[in-house]
């Protein structure tokens, strides 16, 4: 018992800061899933971790609430920006999304009532069991779906738009619920993020955070519903691992990560979930879901 | 009056180098249909490597820059083959093309952090003699006509050489229609590799011109740029040569006059990027650039 | 009373018509022909019937209802399925998985039972992978259901995308060149399958190269070139029509 409280003494913020982002890298799975490259997962992140801390700070709202208001905001949002923008295809949608996360994250510096640059002092409020209880439910409802019409559709959708289409896949209406699901889910991750570490600044939620989400989703793999959380665990583990063996901050640590990815993207493709995952063979009579 | 000349014409200057940077990026869209991220990475590199070459190796600017110029180039020639080589045959080349080019962009700038350090550098002074002239009520210094001499020459013999030349030929139909250029006899895989060696080539003086014109370089210069790059092909089309040039100028335009008009730097990505997701929405095909996009 | 009435389709595209005044009808329950020489138009006309391409005029009326404007899956939901003549599988899915996501108009698959995982849920699955695996044997892919959609033979992918059309449960079958690169054996299987489903009420149009396989399935045929209509008859009017046989003349056509 005392080496598992030692244990977490040290280790406690890493174990924090792999929940959030496997929670952030699950939201960004769902869009993926559609066949949408989306990188505003981390602004939808920001307007859900803003939204959250302000109602806790300057409505002292409780933090059940001020979450789920953090999420319902960037569901919001997720809706007014997907409606147009997810008619674009493939890099144009990448660069669309991009844009508008930028313009979140300038917008959050040049605040007043989100703190500016300095950003936003919040009370901390999340624990890492909260972290992990909202994880797991994550998880759970992402791997439902995808036995929902829902997630066939996305799937189908991911694979052939125009062959889904013809199957009677309404395709803009999945993509805009694929897009929300994945906003009000990065929210809601931004809004417990919020209450971890005292303080939320706006380069929390910038472009290389976007980008991050997408890597954690690729090196883990985006196909299965454990992918994602996969991939966030280890490359956000990563530093402390190298730490261990000698390695500190640095340009070797950034090589190390660039390096993964290029492996994974020209040998793994499916990420390291396709290590683990065995196609399941249908047998030729009943089978229970 | 004479301020908004000022700001005009110090537009037209930056703009000028974003210009550069942004034909590099639209040649390899133009061409392959990917977005080369690790584009910026280059330009860091050279622009780094550069003011080593002066500083340390004691190299006039007259031969550091060709030479890192060069340099560039064979990183692009190093980046496609082991980035986007192995992926030509896939179905979703154009996503996993994206996502390598991400993974190379890291690497580099790891190895810009392990060889150059993390401090900010500059050219040291006397790299280039500086005069500067009072004309019309405007200040322009010899550096930044240097400039703009430098990307238009570059621009030109670009333009040159894709109109009249075998090889530039070979890169248009290749960007045109690449199974039909195959068939008639283009060694397609050679041409990629032209492609990303100019494309590297013009980042990499761009970033060289950049680190001149704002006399600070590091490791992080590379970041500001990227996303601009990206607005300006965006805005000028992607795949367009002309539309990248004429973008970058329109860009470094915009830039300048919104922070002349809003009196702060703070709201000057804003307007950039407002301006990049309307055109998303409203052209995606940017000022100039081709209507159609390759099918994915 | 016609089950799918086609008027005065037009469809440009920049300079080039590809569809010009094209009008037809079809009897339901009938297996009717759409042949033409390449280029002439054919699959084009079936992306304008399945919603994929605007006409730029013209109407499609199938059952009473008007199609103007309705987006595929809506035009999916009146009971129209297609197959394509590039062949869309979802390669990275096995067979039967692709036949499952073909029933997704069928399927309600909801999401809280399965959250709770009640035995309903359970009892719905199972239901819906016994009839994919029927619809599998139906083209005689039953022992390929779980090969990776991409691994079949050229044959067994056309065969496949009909097994996905039919989990749609259509009224109106739209087949664009579903035997082509299929043995003599092969072909006949599906030619029994067309009949067998015409036999059961579906309505189907079937673009094809092969002429016997038309011929032998096709009461009635409208053929096509340069996206005009040239005639639409019986088989044996179109066989002796004197401008199809002109269309087809210099052209290598594949009698099976």
């Amino acid at each position: 018992m005392e080496q598992l409280a030692q244990f977490y003494a040290v280790y406690g913020s890493v174990i924090n800061f792999i929940g959030i982002n496997a929670l952030l890298a699950l939201s960004l799975n769902v869009t993926l899933a559609a066949g949408l490259l989306s990188l505003g997962n981390a602004a939808f992140a920001g307007l859900g971790g803003y939204t959250a801390g302000v109602l806790t700070v300057h409505f002292k709202l409780p933090f059940v609430l001020s979450i789920c208001s953090g999420g319902l905001v960037a569901a919001l949002c997720g809706l007014v920006v997907g409606l147009p923008v997810l008619r674009l295809r493939g890099v144009f949608l990448a660069m669309a999304t991009l844009a508008f996360g930028e313009v979140v994250r300038i917008a959050a510096v040049n605040l007043e009532i989100t703190g500016g640059a300095e950003g936003l002092t919040i009370p901390k409020v999340t624990e890492t069991w909260m972290i992990y209880l909202a994880l797991a439910g994550f998880a759970y409802f992402l791997a439902v779906l995808r036995r929902t019409r829902l997630g066939w559709g996305l799937v189908s959708m991911r694979e052939d738009e125009t062959a889904a289409a013809c199957l009677g896949i309404h395709i803009t209406y999945y993509k805009v619920l694929a897009f929300m699901l994945g906003a009000m889910m990065a929210g809601v991750a931004g809004g417990m993020y919020a209450h971890l570490n005292y303080l939320i600044t706006p380069r929390d939620f910038g472009f290389f955070i976007a980008v991050d989400l997408l890597i954690y989703n690729i090196v883990g793999g985006t196909r299965v519903w454990y992918g994602p959380i996969l991939g966030a665990a280890l490359l956000t583990a990563l530093p402390e691992i190298l730490r261990g063996i000698g390695v500190a901050a640095g340009p070797i640590r950034m090589f190390v990560n660039g390096l993964i990815l290029l492996l994974v993207i020209l040998f793994l493709p499916n990420g390291l979930a396709s290590l683990f995952t065995r196609r399941r063979p249908v047998p030729a009579k009943l089978e229970a879901a | 009056m004479n301020l908004l000349a000022q700001q005009l014409i110090n537009g037209v200057f930056i703009g000028s180098v974003y210009g550069l940077f942004a034909v590099g990026y639209t040649l390899v869209f133009g061409v392959l249909d990917i977005l080369n991220l690790a584009h910026a990475a280059v330009f860091t590199l050279a622009g780094l490597s550069a003011v080593w070459l002066v500083q340390t190796g004691g190299l006039s600017i007259w031969i550091a820059f060709p030479l890192a110029t060069l340099m560039a180039g064979l990183l692009g020639l190093l980046l496609n083959q082991v980035a986007f080589v192995p992926l030509r045959k896939r179905a979703d080349s154009q996503f996993s093309g994206l996502i390598s080019s991400i993974a190379m962009a890291i690497i580099f700038e790891s190895a810009c952090l392990g060889l150059f350090g993390a401090r900010s550098v500059r050219f040291p002074q006397g790299t280039v003699a500086v005069q500067v002239w009072h004309v019309a009520g405007v200040t322009i210094t010899s550096l930044q006509v240097g400039i703009v001499l430098t990307a238009a020459l570059l621009m030109v013999v670009l333009h040159l050489f894709i109109r009249r030349t075998r090889t530039g030929k070979a890169i248009r139909a290749v960007a045109e229609n690449e199974r039909a250029a195959m068939l008639l006899g283009v060694n397609v895989n050679g041409i990629i590799a032209w492609t990303f060696f100019i494309s590297s080539a013009l980042g990499g003086a761009a970033g060289i011109l950049y680190g001149l014109y704002f006399d600070q370089l590091g490791p992080d210069m590379g970041r500001s740029i990227e996303l601009k790059g990206l607005a300006v092909i965006i805005l000028g089309g992607m795949g367009s040569i002309p539309g990248a040039i004429l973008g970058g100028v329109a860009f470094g335009l915009s830039e300048v006059l919104t922070v002349a008009i809003t009196g702060t730097s703070n709201l000057r990505d804003a307007v950039a990027f407002t301006v990049l997701f309307t055109i998303l929405l409203l052209r995606p095909s940017g000022l100039l650039g081709r209507v159609k996009l390759r099918e994915a | 009373m016609s089950a799918l009435v086609v008027r005065g389709i037009s469809r440009s595209f920049g300079g080039i018509q590809a569809l010009l005044d094209v009008s037809f009808e079809v009897a339901p329950g009938t297996v009717h022909g759409l042949i033409g020489p390449n280029g002439a138009g054919k699959t084009t006309l079936i992306n304008v019937l399945s919603g994929l391409l605007a006409p730029t005029n013209g109407r499609v009326v199938y059952r009473g209802r008007d199609l103007h404007r309705l987006p595929p899956h809506q035009v999916a939901g009146l009971g129209i399925a297609r197959t394509f003549q590039n062949i869309r599988l979802f390669p990275t899915m096995t067979c039967l998985e692709n036949v499952l996501a073909g029933q997704h108009l069928k399927a309600a698959r909801p999401l809280l039972p399965r959250l709770l995982r009640l035995p309903a849920a359970a009892r719905e699955e199972a239901g819906l992978q016994t009839q994919a695996l029927a619809t599998l044997a139906r083209v005689g892919l039953q022992s390929k259901a779980d090969h990776p959609a991409r691994n079949l033979s050229y044959g067994e992918r056309r065969r496949l995308e009909i097994a996905r059309a039919l989990a749609v449960d259509p009224s109106l079958l739209l087949l664009d060149e579903p035997v082509a690169g299929m043995r003599r054996r092969e072909s006949a299987e599906v030619a029994d399958l067309v009949r067998a489903l015409a036999g059961q009420g579906m309505t189907i149009l079937l673009i094809e190269h092969n002429m016997s396989f038309v011929m032998s399935l096709c009461a009635r045929i409208t053929v096509l070139n340069f996206g005009r209509v040239i005639t639409t008859g019986g088989r044996d009017e179109v066989r002796a029509h004197p401008e199809v046989i002109a269309a087809y003349l210099g052209t290598e056509e594949h009698h099976a």
